[in-house]
Parts: structure tokens; sequence; C-alpha cells
């Protein structure tokens, strides 16, 4: 079977400068154009030289203004006039953070191929991570070692998690299943050999995640539903169907007693779920391509997405509508993973374009960026404890930074 | 998805799902904007100082910052 992805070349006149040339997709203002490679390198200079020249002074609001609201128009007023930066405008008396300084701290080396996606344990020392090549691997992220490793029998193992309990970790990928292997510390147990199947769906599994216990998993799939299963029976508790395309992401609610989680989709929507009643409760199109990432605000009143079309959004669930956008016309490739600070004010994206950006949550700009991999971040998580955030590459390595 | 050979009941049926999604949808209960903006500004402003990315922890205590080497007499 062929284990390579290949980047279909598509030549043609680029949008911008009319050669004919190898092409890119980009996002340019919610519009879908394709450039030349010299033309999408240009379009970043600009940006970096926006920056460059701001280097020293308190950043301001780079939002586009031609969506500030006039003086005296309450921005409640209808739901369709004012789309968009609310929570910037009340948040103007909020003082704006300082200059951050985030490095890499370790690095984390070992997988032989893309990582695909990664998980920290409650002890906020564990990290889980899977790559395309079927590996699953256990680090303890501060002395950097591999605790355990499986060889998954599919490639592209693109969802892993980590147990509440910290005794077993959930996979799956390709293979449209999702297994359970339960942590052994004793060498002589062949750690594939204990895996329970878990999860079934027609199409690749995208994304998984453990409800508060260990006993029950939720599951996003290529198949276009949700699904909640109880891992001991393997049986299916619920099903949630409504998305028009393949589940990219989900993200659970953070109360204790939460009932609900949030899906992003390839069709552009992020659906808010009961899961008890696998009714769906609210939905949310303001994307204007696929939501590649979904997480709940710490307080759970609001969650973010990261899309394709090079924008995070911020959505609140008892105003109902989309109350913050992150973006800069310099971003033009997808943002991949998404989440919050332990406080919510800061939002750390990665993104295509191998960068991190960090987002002011109430101010909408940009804080910070963060270089370091060699190819697109894939997949990006805080710490349980707040102290620091890992994120893994399809240059086939993990950065945890602080 | 049904297909486009899909027949007409199937449509019907979909499209009164659709419908009724979007009422229960339509339903709910909003609250204004300003005043969610202003409910995650202050879950912000409290939770700030126990945030270690935002606010930066002593070298010490961060279990990932280099600590000084020591040096033996």
């Amino acid at each position: 079977m062929c284990d390579q992805t290949f980047l279909a070349v598509v030549f043609g006149p680029c949008d911008k400068c009319s050669k004919e040339k190898p092409l890119r997709a980009v996002y340019i203002k919610s519009e879908q154009l394709s450039y030349c490679s010299l033309c999408v390198e240009m379009v970043q200079l600009v940006g970096l030289h926006h920056r460059l020249k701001l280097h020293g002074l308190i950043p301001p609001s780079d939002i586009t203004h031609k969506h500030r609201d006039l003086p005296g128009q309450s921005f409640d007023a209808g739901l369709s006039n004012h789309r968009l930066f609310a929570v910037h405008q009340v948040a103007e008396r909020v003082e704006a953070l300082g200059q951050f300084v985030m490095k890499t701290r370790r690095t984390l080396k070992g997988h032989g191929n893309k990582v695909l996606c990664m998980d920290w344990c409650k002890d906020k020392r564990r990290i889980v991570s899977s790559s395309q090549d079927g590996k699953v691997i256990v680090w303890d992220s501060f002395t950097t070692n591999k605790e355990h490793a499986v060889t998954m029998p599919c490639t592209w193992v693109m969802a892993c998690a980590y147990a509440p309990s910290g005794c077993a970790v959930a996979c799956g990928g390709l293979d449209n299943k999702c297994s359970v292997y339960p942590l052994t510390f004793d060498k002589n147990e062949n750690m594939a050999a204990k895996k329970k199947s878990v999860a079934m769906h027609t199409n690749y599994l995208s994304a998984c995640s453990f409800t508060n216990s260990d006993m029950q998993i939720l599951t996003a799939s290529g198949d276009g539903t949700c699904a909640l299963w109880d891992v001991e029976s393997g049986q299916l508790l619920q099903s949630f169907h409504g998305h028009g395309a393949d589940v990219l992401c989900l993200d659970l609610a953070p109360s204790e007693t939460g009932n609900t989680f949030v899906s992003g989709g390839c069709d552009k929507k992020a659906m808010v779920w009961d899961m008890r009643s696998g009714q769906c409760i609210q939905s949310f199109e303001t994307h204007d391509s696929d939501i590649n990432s979904v997480r709940y605000y710490p307080s759970g009143d609001a969650f973010a997405s990261g899309s394709d079309d090079a924008t995070c959004r911020l959505y609140d669930l008892r105003a109902d509508r989309e109350v913050a956008i992150y973006s800069k016309e310099s971003i033009i490739f997808g943002a991949s993973s998404v989440d919050f600070s332990l406080s919510g004010r800061l939002l750390f994206a990665g993104y295509n374009d191998y960068t991190i950006n960090v987002w002011d949550v109430l101010k909408g700009s940009r804080v910070s960026i963060l270089f370091g991999h060699e190819n697109r971040v894939s997949t990006l998580r805080v710490s349980p404890d707040g102290t620091a955030f890992c994120s893994g590459s399809w240059d086939h390595t993990l950065r945890v930074s602080a | 998805m049904s297909g486009k050979t899909a027949s007409t009941t199937n449509n019907i049926a979909q499209a009164r799902r659709t419908v009724q999604q979007l009422r229960t949808e339509a339903s709910i209960e909003r609250i204004k904007v300003s005043k969610a903006s202003a409910d995650l500004m202050l879950y912000c402003e409290e939770h700030a100082k126990k945030d270690p990315l935002l606010m930066g922890i002593p070298a010490s205590e961060n279990p990932f910052k280099d600590k000084k080497t020591c040096i033996l007499l």
C-alpha cells in the first residue's frame, strides 16, 4: 500500500503576476486564490515589513477598519450588521500585554514520519503522540525519554488521546477504528497484545477524546458522524449526525458535569452537541473553509476554531454567535490547531506555514510569533497546568515551549 | 447524504428535519454580546494571575526552564 502523500501540482497563470508557474492555494481576505511561490513569498514579506516597522511600539489593533462600528452605535443592535470584533470593543480598556519570550525548551525526536496528533497526560508531564508511519509514542516531556512505543497496523494515525487516569491511550486513523492500549511498565508484556478495539466507523478516525472517565470515548470520523462509545464493551452509546462532510475535530466542555461537546468539520460548520440526547444544540457557520481544530474556552462559555481559511474565530455559546476573528493579511496559510492558555487570555494557533502565532483573545491582536518547526505544525496543546505547550509537526518532531 | 437520485419523499423528510432543527436553534435563549464579552474579560482577569504562560513563573519553579548548574566549591 502506498504510504506517501503526494502534493498534486497545478500549473497555470498566477492570480497576481499572471505568469505560468506551479500554483499554491492561498486565502487572502477570505477569498481563495492561486499564487505562484514567488508571489507567496512577496505577500509574506510585506507582512513581515509591517511587523518590523511596528517593533518596539505598542502594537495597534490591526483589524481592517471597514468593519469597525460607527461611534454611538450599539453593537448589539441586530445580529446581521455587526458581525465581528465585539470583544475587542468591550476590551479596549483592558491592559495590553507586554512582549513575550517563549522558546523551545525540549525537542522530542523519534518519530520516523509526520507527527499528526498529540495529547498531554493529566500528570502534566507525559505526552502521547502519533504519526503517519503508524507509531504511537508516550514521552516524558521533562527528560525527553520515550516510555512506551506501539506500532499500529495502519498508517496515518490521526487521533490519539490520553486517558484521564494516565493508564491507557486511545488512537486511531485510517483503520476506521479507535483502539485503546493499556499502558504497562512490565517489559515482558507486548503492548499491542492488550489492544482493545472500541470504535468502528465507516471512514477514517479524525479525532478522539476520553470523557471525564476512562470508561467512555468520544470519536469523530471522516464519515461525517461523531460517536460516544463504552470502552469496556465497545458498545455504541450515542451517535451524532448532522455534519454534511467529514468531521475533523472535537473538544469536550471543560466542566465536570458538562454534557456537551463541540465538533468542527469540512462543511465549514462548528456544531455543539448534547451528549445525552444526541441532538445538535447550536451550530455556527461563518468560516470560509474546513475547520481543522476547535477548543473550548476555559470557562466553557465560548470556543475557538482554526480553519483552512487562515483565520481563527471565537464563538460565544450564550450569545450564540461569532464574537472575534483572529486574522492578518500576511497570514495566508490555514490554521491546523488551536489551544487556549490557562486563563484564556492567550490563543496559541499552529499554522501550515510552519509558525505558531500567539493571539491576545480579548484585543484580537497577535502577541507573538514562534518559529522553529521545519514543516507545517499539525497539532498543538497547552499542558494541563498551563506551564508549557507542545506542538507537533510534519518535520517529525514535537517541541515543548515555555 | 442522499444522492441526486433520491426520491421526493426523502427530500421532503430531510427538509422537515432541517426546518425542525432550525426552529429549535432559533428558539434558544441568547444574551447580549456586551454581556458575553464582559464575562469573558472578567474570567481572564480573575485567572490571569494563575496563568504561567501569561505571567511567567520563576525559572526555579518551571520544570522546563533550565536551572542554573550548581558549582561545587
